[in-house]
Formats: C-alpha cells, sequence, structure tokens
C-alpha cells in the first residue's frame, strides 16, 4: 500500500455540488438498455448473487431466520446452477442463529448495528451493540451515521462515529448507511458519502428500508460517482450497497448497467455491490424461469420465507 | 471477503519496472455486455419508389428521374425516390397558389383541425417513422424514437393551437399570411426539420413547397402520406425531392413568398444573394460552433453527460452541437478523465439497436469530410483520442472522437466539422472564456456549466448566440424560439417568433 498516493482530509463543505436535473436525467438514460437474452441471463444470475437476503422486523425470530436462511442456500432447487445470495441482514440478536444455519455456505452473515435504524442512540451504546454483533460473528456490519448531527453540520461527529465504529468492528466489513432519504438534497448525498468512505467505510449504503424513499436510481448514482472519485484518488475500491425499494429484477438490471456504465467492469461482483432486498430474490427466480420456459410462472411457485 | 477485497485492489494496479507508479484507471469493456437488442422492421412499409407529392397527389416528375436512397449503416439500396425539375417544381408552387386562397380563407378553426390531426397521425406513426428514420439516415433509434418523432409531433401539436388565435399572439396588429413559402430542409433531422417548417406555416395560412434532403427524403414521404390521409386540402403542403438543383429552382421560383433554409452557411449565402433585390422574405438556419463552457466549480459529472450530450448527440450532425469545448484550467485534467471514461461507455454500431448511442455517419461524402477534418486536427499537432470501440465493417461509422490542447488558431476549433468530433480548450478566467467563445464567425448556440447562478447570467448576457444552455444541453421544444446570429443565419423557428416569420403584421 506504500506505493498510494497520499491521502488528506477535505473539508467536507466543499464537497462536489450535484446537479440534480443533471443525474435524473443520466440516471433514466440507464432504463433505456434494452437487457434481452444471453445478457440478461447472465445479468439477473448475478443479481442474485448481489442480494443480500433481509429481514429486519421487530417480530423476527430465530424461526424466521432459519428458515431465510434455507432460502439463501436454496434459491430455486428445481432450477440448476443458481448462485447462493451473497449475504443475510439481520439484527445483531439473531447473528448467532444465522451464523449457525449458514454454516459451510460460503454465504456472510451482516448484521445491523449502530441503533438502527434511527441510530439516536450515545456512542458507548452503539459501538457496544457493534462489538456484540462481531462477537456473535457478523461478517458485515451494517451502520447508520447520525443524520441529525449530519443535518446540523457537525461533519466531525459523523466522521469521529464512522471512524470509531470501523475500529469496533475489527475484521468485519463495515458498510455505512446514509439514509438517504432523511438528507434530503443530493449535495447532502455526495457530503456523507465523502465523509463515509475518508472515515473507514467498506461499503457505502443507500438505506435501512425503514424510510421512504429508500434507495433510487438517482441517489445510488450520485453515491457511485463519489466512489469513483475516491478511487481516482486513493486508488482504494469502496463497495456500494442500495437498500431497499428494489423488489422487481427489471430495477436490479437498471442498477447493474449503471454499475456497469459508471464504475466498470470491476465493480461488477457481490465483492463490490451489493442489493439489499427482501422480495427482490423471488422476483429475479421468476425471471429466469420465464426465459428458461418462455412462459410466467405463478407467484406460488416461488417460495416465501 | 477480506481477501478478495485486496486482490482486486491489486488487479488494477500494474507496478512500473521502478516499482513506484500506481495505475488507476476503469475497465469497461471486460465483463457483462449487452446482448444485441434490434428493433423490429417488419412493421415498416416503404415503397420501392416514390413520386412527388404535388396537390395532394403523388405524380411522376416531369423528366422521369428518380434517384436511390440508402441505409448508411449497411450501404444498401432502400428506395428511390424523384429528382424534381424546375418543372416540377413550378408545378408545386403553382398547386401551392391555387390553394392558398381557400387555406388561408378557411376559418382558423378549421386549419387547426387539420395540423392537429396531422400530430395525431404522426403520434399514432411514431414507431414506423422512428425506424425509417433511423434506417435512412443513420441515427441511433433510442433518439429517433425519443427525440425526433415526439418532438415532431409535438411541433404541430403546438402551432396546431395558434392557429385560431393569431388576433391574440400579436396583439393590436392584424396577422396575415405571407402566401406560398419554399422550405428548404438538411438531412440531419428530416422529419423534425420538416415539422419546424410546415407546422407554423400551415398553421398561419399559408401553402408551402418544402424540398427534403437528398440523403434523407423516406419520412417526408411517409409525412406527406399522413397528409393525404389526414385530408388536408390538395395543395396545402407539397414535398418534392431532389438536390442542390431542385432546391436552386425553389429559391429562384418568382411566385415564392418567402424562403426557409436549414442548412450549410455556404448555401444559405448563395440563397441570400439569389433572392437579393426581390419581394422574398426569407429566414436561415446555418451552421455553427458552439462554445460549451464549463466552469470550475460546475457539478462535473454532470457537465461531462452535458458535453457527451452536445456533440456525440445525432452523430454530431447537430448545427447547434457544442464542438468547442471551453474547461477552465484547474478542473481540466479532471473533466477529461472522467470525458475519457464516459466515451469508452458509447455504444458505436447498428443504428437500429435499442442500445445504440451512436449511428452511422449520414453519409459517404460526410464521413469523408469528417476525416479530412480529423487528419488536419493531427497535422495542426493537436492531441487525438478515439474511444476504443467496435464498428460494423459495412456503412459509414467514425467513432466518438476528441482532439486535447486545442487552440483558436487551430481550423478544427475554427470550422463546422458536423460529426463527432470535439476540439478542446482552457481558459482561465471568465473574461477569456467569453471573449474566445465569442471569436467565431457563428454564433447559434452555446452551454454554460456552473454551480453558480450569477455566473449564468453575467455570461449568458454576454455571449452572441442565439441558444444558451445553462447546465444542460441540446433541449430542444416547440414553445422555444431558435435561431442563430452573425454567419449562423438570422429568424426564429419555434414560439411566437417561430409564427410571426410566416405572417404580414400589418
Amino acid at each position: 500500500m506504500n506505493t498510494m498516493p497520499t491521502m488528506t482530509i477535505p473539508n467536507f463543505s466543499l464537497s462536489p455540488r450535484i446537479d440534480q436535473v443533471g443525474i435524473e436525467e443520466r440516471a433514466s438514460r440507464f432504463t433505456k438498455r434494452s437487457i434481452k437474452t444471453a445478457a440478461k441471463i447472465e445479468g439477473l444470475n448475478l443479481v442474485l448473487s448481489m442480494i443480500d437476503l433481509t429481514t429486519l422486523e421487530g417480530k423476527d425470530t430465530a424461526g424466521k431466520v432459519k428458515q431465510l436462511c434455507y432460502k439463501a442456500m436454496h434459491l430455486n432447487d428445481a432450477y440448476e446452477g443458481l448462485p447462493n445470495v451473497a449475504a443475510i441482514c439481520v439484527y445483531p440478536t439473531l447473528v448467532k442463529v444465522a451464523k449457525n444455519a449458514l454454516k459451510g455456505s460460503g454465504i456472510n452473515v451482516a448484521a445491523v448495528a449502530t441503533a438502527f435504524p434511527s441510530g439516536q442512540a450515545p456512542k458507548s451504546v452503539k459501538i457496544a451493540d457493534t462489538k456484540f454483533a462481531v462477537r456473535q460473528g457478523a461478517d458485515e456490519i451494517d451502520m447508520v451515521i447520525s443524520r441529525g448531527k449530519f443535518l446540523n453540520g457537525d461533519y466531525n461527529f459523523v466522521f469521529d462515529e464512522i471512524a470509531e465504529i470501523k475500529e469496533a468492528c475489527g475484521e468485519a466489513h463495515l458498510k455505512v448507511i446514509l439514509e438517504t432519504g432523511e438528507l434530503n438534497t443530493l449535495d447532502n448525498v455526495r457530503r456523507a458519502s465523502d465523509i463515509a468512505m475518508h472515515a473507514g467505510a467498506d461499503f457505502i449504503k443507500t438505506s435501512t428500508g425503514k424510510i421512504s424513499p429508500a434507495a433510487t436510481l438517482p441517489v445510488t448514482l450520485v453515491m457511485l460517482e463519489a466512489i469513483r472519485d475516491y478511487y481516482y484518488k486513493t486508488g482504494k475500491m469502496i463497495g456500494m450497497k442500495p437498500a431497499g425499494g428494489i423488489a422487481k429484477a427489471k430495477l436490479a438490471l437498471h442498477y447493474l448497467v449503471m454499475v456497469k456504465e459508471t464504475m466498470g467492469d470491476a465493480w461488477m461482483t457481490p465483492a463490490w455491490f451489493r442489493f439489499g432486498a427482501s422480495s427482490l430474490a423471488n422476483d429475479v427466480l421468476m425471471q429466469l424461469t420465464k426465459q428458461k420456459t418462455g412462459n410466467y410462472q405463478s407467484l406460488n411457485y416461488f417460495s416465501l420465507d | 471477503m477480506k481477501t478478495k477485497r485486496k486482490a482486486a485492489v491489486k488487479a488494477n494496479k500494474t507496478n512500473s519496472s521502478n516499482g513506484s507508479m500506481v495505475d488507476i484507471s476503469l475497465k469497461f469493456d471486460e465483463g457483462w455486455s449487452y446482448s444485441p437488442a434490434p428493433e423490429s422492421t417488419d412493421h415498416v412499409s416503404i415503397k420501392e419508389r416514390y413520386g412527388l407529392f404535388i396537390g395532394g397527389k403523388f405524380v411522376k416528375p416531369a423528366l422521369g428521374k428518380y434517384f436511390a436512397t440508402i441505409n448508411p449503416a449497411t450501404e444498401k439500396k432502400i428506395s428511390e425516390v424523384a429528382n424534381a425539375s424546375s418543372a416540377d417544381v413550378d408545378k408545386a408552387v403553382k398547386a401551392a397558389r391555387k390553394a392558398f386562397g381557400p387555406w388561408s380563407s378557411l376559418p382558423a378553426r378549421e386549419r387547426g383541425k387539420y395540423v392537429y390531426r396531422i400530430s395525431r397521425m404522426m403520434q399514432e406513426k411514431a414507431r414506423e417513422l422512428a425506424v425509417i428514420e433511423s434506417m435512412d439516415g443513420g441515427k441511433a433509434i433510442r433518439e429517433a424514437r425519443d427525440i425526433d418523432i415526439p418532438l415532431a409531433a409535438a411541433h404541430f401539436f403546438y402551432y396546431a393551437g395558434w392557429a385560431d388565435k393569431l388576433d391574440y399572439a400579436f396583439p393590436n396588429k392584424k396577422p396575415t399570411p405571407l402566401g406560398v413559402a419554399g422550405q428548404i430542409i438538411p438531412w440531419n433531422f428530416p422529419l423534425l426539420m420538416a415539422a419546424w417548417k410546415i407546422a407554423p406555416a400551415i398553421a398561419a395560412g399559408n401553402t408551402v413547397v418544402l424540398k427534403s434532403a437528398e440523403t434523407t427524403p423516406l419520412t417526408s414521404m411517409k409525412l406527406a402520406e399522413i397528409i393525404q390521409e389526414a385530408g388536408l386540402p390538395d395543395g396545402v403542403v407539397n414535398i418534392i425531392t431532389g438536390a442542390g438543383d431542385t432546391g436552386a429552382a425553389l429559391v429562384n421560383h418568382p411566385d415564392i413568398d418567402k424562403i426557409a433554409f436549414t442548412g450549410s452557411t455556404g448555401v444559405g449565402k448563395i440563397i441570400q444573394n439569389a433572392i437579393a433585390g426581390t419581394d422574398k422574405k426569407v429566414t436561415l438556419e446555418l451552421g455553427g460552433k458552439a462554445a460549451n463552457i464549463i466552469l470550475d466549480d460546475a457539478p462535473l459529472d454532470q457537465a461531462v453527460e452535458g458535453i457527451i450530450n452536445g456533440i456525440y448527440f445525432n452523430q454530431g450532425h447537430v448545427c447547434c452541437a457544442g464542438s468547442r469545448l471551453f474547461v477552465q484550467e484547474d478542473v481540466a485534467d479532471t473533466v477529461i478523465r472522467k470525458l475519457k471514461d464516459r466515451m469508452q461507455t458509447l455504444i458505436v454500431g447498428d443504428p437500429l439497436d435499442k442500445n445504440t448511442d451512436i449511428g452511422a455517419i449520414n453519409s459517404k461524402e460526410q464521413l469523408a469530410t469528417i476525416n479530412r477534418y480529423i487528419k488536419i486536427g493531427k497535422n495542426e499537432g493537436a492531441d487525438f483520442y478515439q474511444s476504443k470501440c467496435k464498428i460494423p465493417n459495412k456503412g459509414y461509422w467514425c467513432p466518438p472522437t476528441l482532439f486535447l490542447n486545442v487552440s483558436q488558431s487551430h481550423r478544427i476549433a475554427q470550422e463546422e466539422i458536423f460529426g463527432p468530433v470535439l476540439a478542446v480548450q482552457t481558459f482561465r478566467t471568465v473574461d477569456e472564456v467569453i471573449e474566445k467563445a465569442n471569436n467565431t464567425p457563428y454564433g447559434l448556440s452555446a452551454g454554460i456549466w456552473t454551480d453558480k447562478g450569477s455566473k449564468i447570467f453575467n455570461i449568458t448576457a454576454k455571449l452572441n448566440a442565439g441558444v444558451i444552455w445553462a447546465n444542460t444541453y441540446n433541449k430542444f421544444d416547440p414553445t422555444s424560439p431558435f435561431g442563430g446570429y452573425k454567419e449562423s443565419g438570422f429568424g426564429r423557428e419555434g414560439g411566437l417568433p417561430g409564427l410571426q416569420a410566416y405572417l404580414n403584421l400589418g
């Protein structure tokens, strides 16, 4: 790493400005790409392999999580050659259950920590939350930033908090959730992305899924452009995870097109791009089956876990 | 996960012999790629041969001469169209003159109904029109489908609305139509240009003789079929095909009241010469060499989109193309790096493929012109860069092209190339860029990119260009006037000024 350019912490209030109209126009261009035949099948398989299969409900139980883990390893056993999803995403208290259920599968367990989803807890509690999840065996930590502090202009607080959580993660991979639905402007999304990356995020992630709007193409594009600039500046690759609101295979393919044309081929793997989604997998399976058989199957042919 | 990540970072590094250099770059051509997605052509009907549309009927040309129109992406003949002689032009002008009286005295509301009908029928046949536009001219189907055809229909729709409101459009005036308009259009936006010309003219009560461009006659023939089907009174719109001679015959015809021309500055000058001393009114929409100006506080990624859209839209066959890029020096390296990355993702090829960004160059002649300028640019010593895309074996193609380190003294920065070739210059201060942007015989359009509204107002007020886009580029709307200064012509098309160009305000 000693050959990398040296990095200085920038003044985040000077993050590049974003033109919303321009971003929306570019984002809509990705949706005009026509993905057919072989490209569609390859793309859909890639989408499956990038999914963080998620359950984040107050009513989650060990039983529910075990069922979801089985689904993660057996998306559709009648259809040969399907990849596994990338990870299961659960609350910290269920990490151990998931970890046991997924043993030997190569599927990661991600835990949402830091007083998810609001992040409204003292830093000590957030750090304890993170350490607990890591001790339970989480491979990846999805943290939330303090949006109140961010909107208050206290960027140093947000930066320091991320850096401390990163330290608490140890070997675990850190995904930083910006909760873009609460940041209101794309300028803020860009600034929060810059803060998260400089503070040590391995991934940046759009949303908790608890706030609407969650992931959108324009927001994701702003974050990808921030990742691209950071890569050119430091040589470090950062991953991207849009989460929430991506339920259809077609939309997921639009995201892939965006990643491909914005970041290039290096990012087109689960190591660098993930979908946080609960119902996307079944729609992708339905599309894949349609490509194979020529017909759409009833929803009842796809397991709900 | 952790190890994978390190491996991927390493994969992007290549150490030079001394081990101190890091190559950080993005790769766009190694992984997932799009399968062909061709738009089908089986719903399209093209006749083997088209006559001239005169007096509401397709008639044979007086001399019986026809010429082929080819698909520039395949070099195959699609159809053939009549070569109108001066006798045919005379016949068309007579038909228009005969129709003028009844048409101009028709209740305005009735006139409006016809124009609305044409608009609706174009919308109904939009898919067929888009495919033919793409086949005949080489433009990407995405652009024909999303821009050319909807905008053409929108122009008829917009001017239809004015037909019965002329007295209110120009308060305290008594607007009356001019008579017979001779209209000559270029090959870059065939149907759209026909709509720009015909819609305001007939809505205002004029009758027209329109000559389409030599290499792209087919959609105007389809428009003639639509006009026939719409039941427009015979002779109100006459559409003829031919080359320069036909255009000259139209311009010189004594019974023409108004000439509307869109095309090259060279031909525009000939037309202005030809009509000197006559009563003919004229509007000319000619060439351009627009400055697209990127200030250092601009949203750079969006500005790069604007650069792409400014010069590579429609293969650069756009009179208002942003063909001179001015980047402020402190962000020039970043902008050029982003621009080169973006150019790698542009797909060049089969115009009928829905994923194609850049289609075929319109004609062999135009490709030769572009290549001549590329050679000039190289000889002038500018840094040449072209995207490394695959291009088909047959047809006329030019990959997206950049020249860096250009100065105002380079010919590639002075002359209109009309192709996907961008001349990039840097500047230090706002005053400097205003001076350079205006230092051209042209004055059609310009673009300005900055985060600061006050800079937009300052710069746009000082640029001599008819259309200036701020933080966007190549946006068109029927309600917005379009036209140039200096050698880019005079007169406006679109909006109320576009209507006024077809009226006496008495």
